[in-house]
């Protein structure tokens, strides 16, 4: 709780919400999300399908009227305040938010009179941008002919015509190639560093791990876990130990052997030779990498053969499972973090 | 196809990286022009809609094709019968049929935002800090352009089977002009439409149902005088049948005044009533 204090005092909040809602029918898409942004940072807002994400990011964007709660993109209210907010965020939605009938060059040129420049401003800023993101031969072409990846870059080179103060990035990644990934990454990576605040929302722990300083995480329109990749990471384990052995019948012995040393629950694989032990809860990557080291070795002196054997880190479903299971008991994140440091 | 495909992919992995380093460069400018006024920002979404046209040409067959079938088809099958023959005939018609033709296209407004509303593209127009209705005055100053397109083609096309107008330069121009206007306000029912309704299809079968009566009962092929008296009570008020008199007038040489006025009155009309109840659909689409 006291971190979450301090970073709220120190930089000065991008947005603040209390308790937002948004139902559609009987479903309660959004149901009381309290979220604090600092400003010029980028904060992963991670979930499953579904969990109310896209619906959040368009009501903070002004696209959508809350139905409870207030919302607030540096101290403008989304609502009354509409067209303040408007002025200093950009959105790339989920799916492209460029006019796939018009070239690249139209798109911007398009944008950047609508956001006041004048003609000959407009057509060199576009051409700028296009260079910047590599796409100066794809310029004349029509977006509808575009690849993902290039559809990304000239979507966010839309949202960035004028450098936003706040830039919303809804799932910018679902659907490319790692390579393309890797692209919006630094893209990412190049806006948050001139001091832009970037909301991203993600499925991909990963992308929220390299990208993102603050998580949350939302599952059926609430927070249900908020705080640093440090204190996430925590509260779930660092990772899991997979062990792929050569012979079937030392499984046992192994899985002896790994809940003794890991002093963690083990799983069986369906696979005959294959088996996974939660590891970490000691708060930092490298306890776990020790832990899962000291495994190994234990596993060569008993005398078994180990294929395989790699240390990943927990994936979403994981983060999902530990958070959900562990709610009811604790109460806040900074609990739980705590607790596993302790 | 097929092609297309490879190349595609093909250039997608030759795709040049991205430069950090200029992209940097570029997000240092944080100066903001000032928010373009509602004319600028209207002008540019018509602009898109120009360009739009640029790239699928085949989209002004409905003022081109359509237009010239339409004087074609009813100078000829009318024209004996009603005024003793197609050349005769076409001197009361043309104007008419334009004010048909033309009034009849712009129920496209309604499916170009229909099939344009669901767009992504949207989402970023709605975020802009822009006049509100920009985008839909865009539509339809697009629209105009094509509306201007079909009446000149109309009229080239009468001027070939005969077609003299008395009215000169001057009241041809001013007759179109007052078409155009119309038409532009009237294209508010469309847009209200295309946002309303779920489906394309649903847009265009509303608009036949309210486009074919208005369009047919109105004095264009007729004069009202030997319909029953309930029929005459609605042509002689439909704003249809002022348009159509006040345009033939104008192209004509005269200036029927009141017409005109009724015209002008129902184009306030429409604006005021369908613009703001489009306005308001588009702000909680």
């Amino acid at each position: 709780m006291s971190k979450k204090t301090a970073a709220t005092s120190s930089g000065g909040l991008a947005i603040e919400t209390a308790g937002l809602v948004k139902t559609f029918g009987e479903n309660r898409a959004v149901d009381g999300v309290d979220l604090a942004v600092p400003a010029g940072t980028v904060y992963g807002v991670l979930g499953p399908n579904g969990a109310g994400k896209t619906t959040t990011v368009k009501m903070l964007a002004t696209l959508l009227k809350p139905d409870g709660g207030e919302a607030h993109v540096f101290g403008h209210d989304v609502v009354r305040e509409a067209d303040a907010v408007r002025s200093r965020v950009s959105l790339t939605g989920q799916y492209a938010s460029v006019d796939e009938d018009l070239t690249g060059t139209e798109n911007l040129v398009l944008l950047a009179r609508l956001l006041g420049h004048s003609k000959s401003a407009s057509y060199a800023r576009s051409a700028q941008l296009l260079e910047a993101f590599g796409l100066t031969e794809a310029a004349g072409r029509q977006v509808k002919n575009y690849s993902g990846g290039m559809r990304r870059r000239i979507d966010i080179a839309a949202s960035i015509l004028n450098t936003p103060d706040l830039l919303f990035l809804d799932e910018p990644t679902t659907g490319l190639d790692p390579r393309s990934r890797n692209q919006v990454w630094d893209i990412v990576r190049a806006v948050v560093a001139q001091g832009t605040t970037v909301l991203l929302t993600t499925q991909y722990l990963d992308e929220a791990d390299q990208l993102a300083s603050r998580i949350a995480v939302i599952d059926k329109g609430r927070v249900i876990a908020e705080g640093t990749k440090g204190e996430l990471k925590a509260s779930v384990g660092a990772g899991s130990v997979h062990v792929r052995l050569r012979d079937a019948h030392q499984r046992p012995e192994a899985e002896q052997l790994l809940k003794l040393t890991l002093d963690a629950a083990v799983t069986l694989e369906p696979d005959p030779v294959a088996l996974t032990a939660r590891v970490g809860g000691a708060g930092n990557g490298e306890a776990a990498a020790e832990q899962a080291s000291r495994a190994l070795a234990e596993l060569a002196r008993a005398g078994i053969t180990v294929d395989n054997f790699s240390l990943g880190q927990p994936s979403l479903d994981e983060v999902f499972l530990a958070l959900t299971d562990k709610k009811p008991e604790s109460g806040t994140q900074s609990e739980l973090a705590e607790e596993a440091a302790a | 196809m097929s092609t297309a495909t490879t190349t595609t992919t093909a250039e997608s992995a030759e795709l040049a990286p991205v430069s950090t380093e200029s992209l940097a460069e570029l997000l240092i400018a944080k100066e903001r022009p000032p928010r373009p006024s509602a004319w600028s920002a209207s002008l540019a979404f018509g602009w898109r809609a120009i360009l739009k046209i640029k790239h699928v040409p085949e989209q002004l067959f409905d003022v081109t094709a359509f237009p010239i079938m339409m004087v074609v088809m009813y100078t000829y099958l009318f024209g004996g019968a009603i005024a003793g023959s197609p050349s005769a005939y076409i001197q009361q018609l043309l104007p008419g049929i334009m004010v048909m033709s033309v009034v009849m296209i712009t129920m496209y407004t309604g499916i170009a935002v229909n099939t344009d509303i669901e767009k992504g593209v949207f989402d970023r127009f709605r975020t802009l800090p822009i006049w509100r209705p920009a985008p839909m005055v865009g539509y339809l100053l697009g629209d105009a352009l094509r509306y201007t397109i079909a009446s000149l083609v109309m009229l080239a096309v009468g001027l070939i089977m005969g077609y003299r107008p008395d009215g000169n330069v001057i009241g041809v121009v001013l007759g179109i002009g007052l078409l155009i206007l119309f038409s532009f306000a009237f294209s508010w029912i469309w847009t209200m439409f295309g946002l309303l309704l779920r489906s394309e299809k649903s847009v265009m079968g509303v608009s036949m149902m309210v486009l074919f009566p208005l369009t047919f009962l109105s004095n264009i092929f007729v004069s009202p005088t030997t319909m029953p008296g309930w029929l005459q009570a609605f042509v002689n008020n439909s704003p249809i049948t002022h348009l159509a008199t006040a345009v033939r007038g104008l192209m004509a040489g005269d200036w029927p005044a009141a017409d005109i006025a009724w015209s002008l009155g129902w184009a306030g009309l429409l604006l005021l009533v369908f613009g703001p109840i489009t306005m308001r659909l588009y702000a909680k689409k």
